[in-house]
């Protein structure tokens, strides 16, 4: 465990003084600023922000996951070579990248939003919810990519399984989604699209984002339908459990993975 | 003249063309409102004194004057009707009334009006009421600056404020109501002017309109109502300056036109409504000059709406700005500002050089298949409406604004 934690401060340091990173918190750190400039108002810049972390969040964390595994594979590779248990290899990275990446995302929104007021309004807990779904999201999509990144040795392979994984999760699941709505609309489609929004991260985050926003009105019979499960607590904590599961196949099967990979 | 014959005028006039005043307290000679009103004689004036009068049926058969002083409560204790004017030429103005009773078989009112011309109502207030103001087959009124305060829960148990039933010619003015079921109510009553008044916090509906023709109303403020303004099945309705706020909800709206001709719709706000307007069944509507602000829908068109116009509109930040049903189109929209609107203005006209279509495909899904709305805000919708703004396949194409202007207007 202990050298876990090495490797994991390691690639999170690694990553901290990298520009990357860098770029990433400012740009957070400037999108934040510019939204509550523009319009000053704490919850209409959460739901414009919703809007952007559905779609980056994802995005960043599989470019991000993918590009480091391969950029550290050497570094990987000398790992190997010393006693280290590989799941502590292999989880301390992750971490490292997923943890820094988190970090970007929370400290960058976090902080203009602290200086105009968060504390005051009372959208602090839609703003509380958009960053641990933004959490989750990066945990999850970081988690993915490293799958990839693992299971194929060419880099040009795994880059573009990982963008077509992201294309897919973000806008033809929803395409697919919408066709079927489409051509099944004569049959109660209620529990089918209850399901199917929770089998997507990306549109479990959106609908329990917008859920908790008073847009949520928009969603006439169908949003009360989802209201009365998600709104619930115990449709809540299923999100979550669904959420934490998103996560954890991924990095149990990293773990599985890389203790049977031949390096 | 003569001083002397200049007091002799005076006296003869005060006793016989005005008429006199009775009081009404715990200590004068008239100790309930009943009383004064049998003891009184056409054109009195009751001047009623501050104090409780714990009164109901109160029957007005004869043209007075009842004024009430530092608002004296009467309290019906919930027993039934307050007041009842049956006389043409009434006045009632100034009194405090509570507890109306409640009662699914008659509408007990706090004031109704029957069979009765000429009257005014003014400066009351109403509280823990049924019904507000029933005017009932009563022409030629006034009813000025009241507030009626009700305190509503459910739909089937409770009242209207300003009711008018086959009643025309009727002012309702500076009025102030809120909690009730309908905050003013109107069927079949025609020419009515109803300007200034504020209707909030209503259960059903701010306003509402049921087979009366050429009405006006100017310059009200409906706000939080279970739905803003109800026009159905009327003729020629003035809706000017009014502002529609804030009625959000699954099933609300700010304006609903139901089976309405030839009306004008001008210089309205619609303003935070989940459907800013929900028209059906409407023809020779005229829309100017209206501000259409955060609206979840700002227009929504169900069908057989025929010849409508919307000129000179400004359409700001709307999640949907027009939602269409049919594929036909035989509405113009022309000259309106569109927050949507990309397009550029080369020769510098305020006119944007590429037409704007207000209906996006995801509008139009969203009507063929309602649960589709659950991808709201989703990446895959933003592409597909652009796709559709590129080249429109679903949506009728001749439905766009030809002459889109490049500034709001103001």
């Amino acid at each position: 465990m202990h050298q876990m934690f090495k490797i994991l401060k390691y690639s999170f340091y690694d990553l901290i003084r990298s520009r990357w990173s860098y770029v990433y918190f400012l740009f957070y750190l400037l999108l934040g600023f510019v939204l509550l400039f523009l319009n000053n108002d704490v919850s209409k810049a959460v739901i414009t922000l919703m809007n952007i972390i559905i779609v980056l969040v994802p995005l960043i964390g599989t470019i991000f996951g993918i590009m480091y595994y391969y950029n550290s594979r050497e570094f990987t590779e000398l790992l190997l070579g010393q006693p280290i248990r590989r799941s502590h290899i292999f989880l301390g990275q992750y971490l490292g990248v997923a943890g820094s990446l988190t970090l970007s995302l929370v400290l960058g929104l976090g902080i203009p939003f602290l200086l105009y007021g968060l504390f005051k309004s009372n959208a602090i807990w839609d703003f509380g919810l958009l960053l641990v779904t933004g959490a989750f999201l990066t945990l999850i999509f970081t988690a993915l990519s490293f799958n990839i990144a693992l299971s194929h040795e060419n880099k040009i392979k795994g880059f573009g399984y990982a963008v077509l994984l992201w294309l897919f999760m973000a806008v033809i699941y929803d395409g697919l989604f919408l066709m079927s709505l489409i051509i099944f609309e004569e049959y109660p489609l209620d529990n089918f699209s209850l399901i199917a929004t929770m089998l997507n991260p990306i549109d479990l985050s959106r609908t329990l984002i917008l859920l908790k926003l008073d847009i949520s009105a928009l969603l006439g019979y169908t949003g009360a339908v989802f209201k009365s499960f998600f709104g619930t607590q115990w449709g809540f904590l299923i999100s979550i459990i669904m959420l934490c599961l998103w996560t954890g196949l991924p990095i149990w099967r990293l773990v599985y993975k890389a203790k049977r990979k031949d390096f | 003249m003569r001083p002397f014959h200049i007091l002799l005028f005076i006296l003869f006039t005060s006793t016989i063309l005005y008429a006199k005043n009775i009081e009404v307290c715990s200590t004068c000679s008239a100790k309930t409102i009943k009383e004064a009103v049998a003891n009184a004689s056409a054109y009195d004036t009751l001047l009623i004194k501050k104090g409780v009068y714990k009164e109901f049926n109160i029957v007005i058969d004869k043209p007075l004057v009842i004024i009430g002083k530092d608002y004296p409560l009467i309290d019906g204790e919930d027993k039934g009707e307050i007041i009842r004017i049956v006389s043409d030429g009434v006045t009632i103005d100034g009194l405090y009334i509570i507890n109306v009773g409640t009662s699914y078989t008659s509408d007990y009112a706090a004031i109704r009006v029957v069979k009765s011309e000429n009257y005014v109502i003014q400066n009351m207030v109403l509280e823990k009421l049924f019904f507000g103001i029933y005017l009932e087959r009563s022409n030629n009124g006034k009813v000025y600056n009241n507030k009626i305060l009700g305190d509503a829960v459910n739909e089937y148990n409770s009242g209207n404020g300003i009711q008018l039933w086959y009643s025309h010619n009727v002012e309702v003015d500076r009025n102030i109501v809120q909690g009730v079921r309908d905050g003013i109510y109107l069927e079949f009553s025609d020419h009515i002017t109803i300007n200034n008044n504020k209707s909030i916090n209503n259960l059903r509906y701010g306003l509402h309109f049921m087979f009366s023709n050429d009405d006006v109303y100017t310059n009200n403020i409906f706000e939080n109502n279970g739905a803003g303004v109800a026009v159905m099945f009327s003729k020629r309705i003035k809706m000017v300056g009014n502002t529609f706020k804030k009625n959000w909800g699954t099933a609300a709206f700010g304006l609903l036109l139901k089976e309405i001709t030839d009306a004008e719709i001008s210089g309205n706000t619609f303003e935070e409504n989940t459907i800013g307007i929900n028209i059906e069944g409407s023809n020779r509507i005229e829309y100017r000059n209206n501000n259409f602000i955060k609206n979840g829908w700002a227009v929504k068109v169900l069908g057989a709406c025929y010849t409508n116009t919307f000129i000179g509109n400004n359409f700001l930040y709307n999640s949907f700005d027009i939602s269409y049903y049919s594929k036909l189109n035989d509405n113009l929209f022309e000259e309106n500002y569109w927050s949507n609107y990309t397009g550029y203005d080369l020769d510098k006209n305020g006119i944007g050089d590429v037409p704007y279509r207000p209906v996006k495909l995801f509008s139009y899904i969203v009507n063929r298949t309602p649960e589709t709305i659950i991808l709201l805000r989703s990446l895959f919708m933003d592409i597909i409406d652009f796709s559709e703004k590129v080249s429109p396949v679903f949506t009728p194409d001749n439905l766009l604004d030809a002459r889109p202007l490049m500034k709001k207007i103001q």
